[in-house]
C-alpha cells in the first residue's frame, strides 16, 4: 500500500482537528504518515498529541531553523523528505502558512499543486468550490507528487484514537531557505471563542449592528460560535479585520452560519455560501442574503438576538 | 532601488463567473486590475517616495510585471496612472491555461533578468485565490520570502523588515536584498489616480514580450480540471417577520434542525 504524507497541524503544542481531517482524507489514498516539524527536542511531545484519525506513523523532523527561518525552512525540509521517500501525495492545511509551504514544495519537487480542496478521493482527485462556492470543480495533479492543500472544516474527520509508530528523520535545510529571519513570533490573541475557519457555528454582524457587537457576541457565546463580520463592519472599525468573512476576508463553511444585519453583497456571499445551514436576521425584507437563507427573520437584531439567546439558554438549563 | 510589482488583470470580482472547457471564461466578463495588487503598487510607490522618489531623475524605479492577454494593458494603465514608471507584459498564446507553476516560472525569469532589489505582490488574485505566486517566485529565484506583510520598512542600504500577519499570529521578519514581499490589504490605502497621473500613464511604456523574448518555453499545466459544474442555487427557505417572537422562532428552527 502506498504511503501518503500529511503535514501535522498544531495550535500551540497540540495537534488540531485539522490534522485528523487531513489524515481522514489521506487514508483513502494510502497509509498515512503525519510529518511533525518541531524545534530541537520538542518533537516527541508534539508527536504524542497526534493521536486522532487514521494515522499509521508519525515522522518527526527537528530543527530550530523552522522557527528561525519560517515557511522557507519548513518547505525545504519537507521537499527533501518527499524527494527521498516519494509519497503518493502530500496533504497540507489550506491556511496562509500551509499554502506557502505547498507552493514552495511544488516548485522544489517539480510537482503539480491544488489548493483549497474541500475533499480528496482515493484516486487523488481533489474537489474544489470556486467562484465563491458557486461552482464545483474536480481536478487532478498530472506531474510529480500531488501537493494538495485541504480547507480546514471541510472533510468530516474520523476522530478515532490511533497509536501511530513514531520515527525520526534528519531535517535537511539548505542555505537558500535561510534568507529571511524571524526575530519574534507572537501567537494570535485568542478570546474564549473558536477560530473562524474551524468553527462549527459562525455568527456574523454587519452594518445593522451600528458598531455594537455585544448582542452578536452574546448570541455567539450561547451557541459556542465564532464571531465574524462583514467588510462594512470591519472597514468601519467596528470589529477586527481578522474576523472579516468574504471574498477579501476569510472563507468559512460551518454547519451553521447566522448573518445578523448583513445585507449580503456578492463579496460577502462568496465567503459563506457553502455553509450547511444559513440563518439571516435583517430589518430589511429586501436584503439579498434572504435569498440563500434556510431560515430568515425580518426584524431588528437588537430584539431578535437577545430573545434567541435567552431561548437557547432556557433550553440548555 | 529597482522595485518590481507583479500585477494581474482579473475578471471583476462583482461579476458572475463561469467555466468553459475547464478554464475560467475570461472573455465574457469585465476585466479589472486585481484589487489586492493595488496595495502592492501603493506600497512600492510609498517605499520609492520615502527614499528619493521615482520621478524622472529620482533614485528609484517602479516597474509593473504582468502576464496576460493584450487586454491586460487596461489594468496595467490603471497601475501606471497611480504612479509606476513602466511595465512589462508577457503575452503568448502558449500561456493560455497556464497554472501557477508556469506563471511563476515566467515571472521569475523576467524578474531575474530585470535586476530588481525588491519584488512586491498582493497576497492573492481575486480570481484564482491560490495565494502561492509570491512563495513560488521566492523559491524559484532563491530570494528571501517576506510575505503577508502588514508593515514594510526598507533600508535602501540593502535590507527589509516586515510584520507578517496571518491566522498563525504576528511575526517580525527581516532579510537582505533581493526579496519577494507580499502585502495584505490593511497595509495602506491605495491612492486614486490623479488626472495628471492618468494623462502621464498614456505616455508610459508597456513593453510587451512573448515567451521567446523572455527566454522560457511554454510548459503545460501540471494539474488538470476533470469537470466543473455550477452548484444548484440555494433556494430561500422559511422567512418570518418578527412581531415579538422572532427570536423564539429562530430557536425553534435551530432545535428542529438539531443544531442546538
Amino acid at each position: 500500500m502506498s504511503n501518503v504524507f500529511i503535514l501535522a497541524d498544531f495550535s500551540g503544542d497540540k495537534a488540531t482537528k485539522t490534522t485528523a481531517e487531513l489524515a481522514t482524507a489521506a487514508a483513502r489514498i494510502g497509509a498515512v504518515t503525519a510529518v511533525v516539524l518541531a524545534g530541537a527536542g520538542k518533537g516527541a511531545a508534539l508527536a504524542a498529541t497526534v493521536n486522532q484519525g487514521p494515522i499509521a506513523s508519525v515522522l518527526i523532523l527537528e530543527s530550530d531553523d523552522f522557527a528561525q527561518y519560517g515557511v522557507a525552512a519548513s518547505a525545504d525540509a519537507l521537499a527533501n523528505l518527499i524527494k527521498e521517500k516519494s509519497p503518493a501525495a502530500v496533504l497540507i492545511a489550506s491556511d496562509a502558512y500551509g499554502k506557502e509551504v505547498a507552493a514552495r514544495i511544488a516548485v522544489l519537487t517539480e510537482s503539480g499543486i491544488i489548493t483549497d480542496a474541500v475533499d480528496v478521493a482515493a484516486d487523488v482527485t481533489a474537489t474544489q468550490l470556486v467562484f465563491g462556492g458557486s461552482t464545483t470543480v474536480h481536478s487532478k495533479v498530472s506531474h510529480g507528487t500531488p501537493i494538495i492543500t485541504v480547507r480546514p472544516n471541510s472533510v468530516e474527520a474520523d476522530f478515532s484514537a490511533s497509536s501511530p509508530a513514531i520515527e525520526s528523520a534528519t531535517a535537511n535545510i539548505g542555505d537558500a531557505a535561510k534568507k529571511s529571519k524571524v526575530s519574534s513570533s507572537q501567537p494570535p490573541v485568542k478570546g474564549g471563542r473558536p477560530e473562524l475557519n474551524e468553527a462549527n457555528i459562525v455568527v456574523s454582524g454587519g452594518r445593522g449592528t451600528n458598531g455594537d457587537f455585544a448582542v452578536v457576541e452574546k448570541f455567539a457565546d450561547e451557541l459556542g460560535a465564532a464571531v465574524g463580520a462583514s467588510r462594512a463592519a470591519t472597514d468601519a472599525g467596528w470589529y477586527p479585520h481578522s474576523h472579516q468573512v468574504g471574498q477579501t476576508g476569510k472563507s468559512v463553511s460551518p454547519q451553521l452560519y447566522v448573518a445578523c444585519g448583513i445585507s449580503g453583497a456578492i463579496q460577502h456571499r462568496a465567503g459563506m455560501q457553502t455553509s450547511k445551514t444559513i440563518i439571516v436576521v435583517n430589518k430589511d425584507p429586501e436584503a439579498p442574503l434572504f435569498d440563500i437563507a434556510d431560515f430568515g427573520v425580518i426584524g431588528d437584531l437588537f430584539s431578535v438576538l437577545p430573545q434567541a439567546t435567552q431561548g437557547i439558554h432556557a433550553k440548555k438549563s | 532601488m529597482k522595485i518590481a510589482v507583479c500585477v494581474k488583470q482579473v475578471p471583476d470580482s462583482w461579476a458572475e463567473k463561469k467555466m468553459v472547457n475547464g478554464l475560467l471564461d475570461r472573455e465574457s466578463v469585465d476585466a479589472v486590475l486585481n484589487d489586492l495588487d493595488e496595495y502592492a503598487v501603493e506600497e512600492a510607490l510609498r517605499i520609492a517616495e520615502a527614499h528619493g522618489g521615482n520621478e524622472e531623475g529620482g533614485a528609484n524605479t517602479v516597474t509593473l510585471i504582468s502576464m496576460g492577454p493584450d487586454r491586460a494593458t487596461e489594468a496595467i494603465r490603471k497601475a501606471l496612472s497611480m504612479g509606476a514608471n513602466d511595465a512589462i507584459l508577457i503575452t503568448d498564446a502558449g500561456l493560455a491555461g497556464a497554472d501557477a507553476l508556469a506563471t511563476s516560472a515566467v515571472l521569475s525569469k523576467v524578474i531575474s533578468d530585470g535586476g530588481y532589489e525588491i519584488v512586491i505582490c498582493g497576497t492573492e488574485s481575486t480570481d484564482a485565490r491560490m495565494s502561492v505566486i509570491p512563495a513560488m517566485i521566492s523559491a524559484r529565484l532563491g530570494w528571501a520570502q517576506l510575505t503577508f506583510a502588514s508593515k514594510v520598512a526598507v533600508d535602501p542600504a540593502g535590507s527589509v523588515s516586515i510584520t507578517r500577519v496571518t491566522e498563525a499570529g504576528v511575526d517580525e521578519i527581516s532579510a537582505a536584498f533581493p526579496c519577494v514581499i507580499s502585502v495584505v490589504e490593511k497595509i495602506n490605502e491605495p491612492r486614486y489616480p490623479s488626472f495628471k497621473g492618468i494623462m502621464a500613464a498614456k505616455k508610459k511604456t508597456i513593453e510587451q514580450k512573448d515567451l521567446a523574448a523572455v527566454g522560457v518555453s511554454a510548459s503545460s499545466a501540471w494539474s488538470q480540471v476533470n469537470d466543473a459544474t455550477p452548484r444548484p442555487a440555494r433556494a430561500a427557505g422559511v422567512k418570518v417577520t418578527d412581531e415579538g417572537s422572532g427570536g423564539t422562532a429562530l430557536v425553534d428552527f435551530l432545535a428542529e434542525k438539531k443544531l442546538i
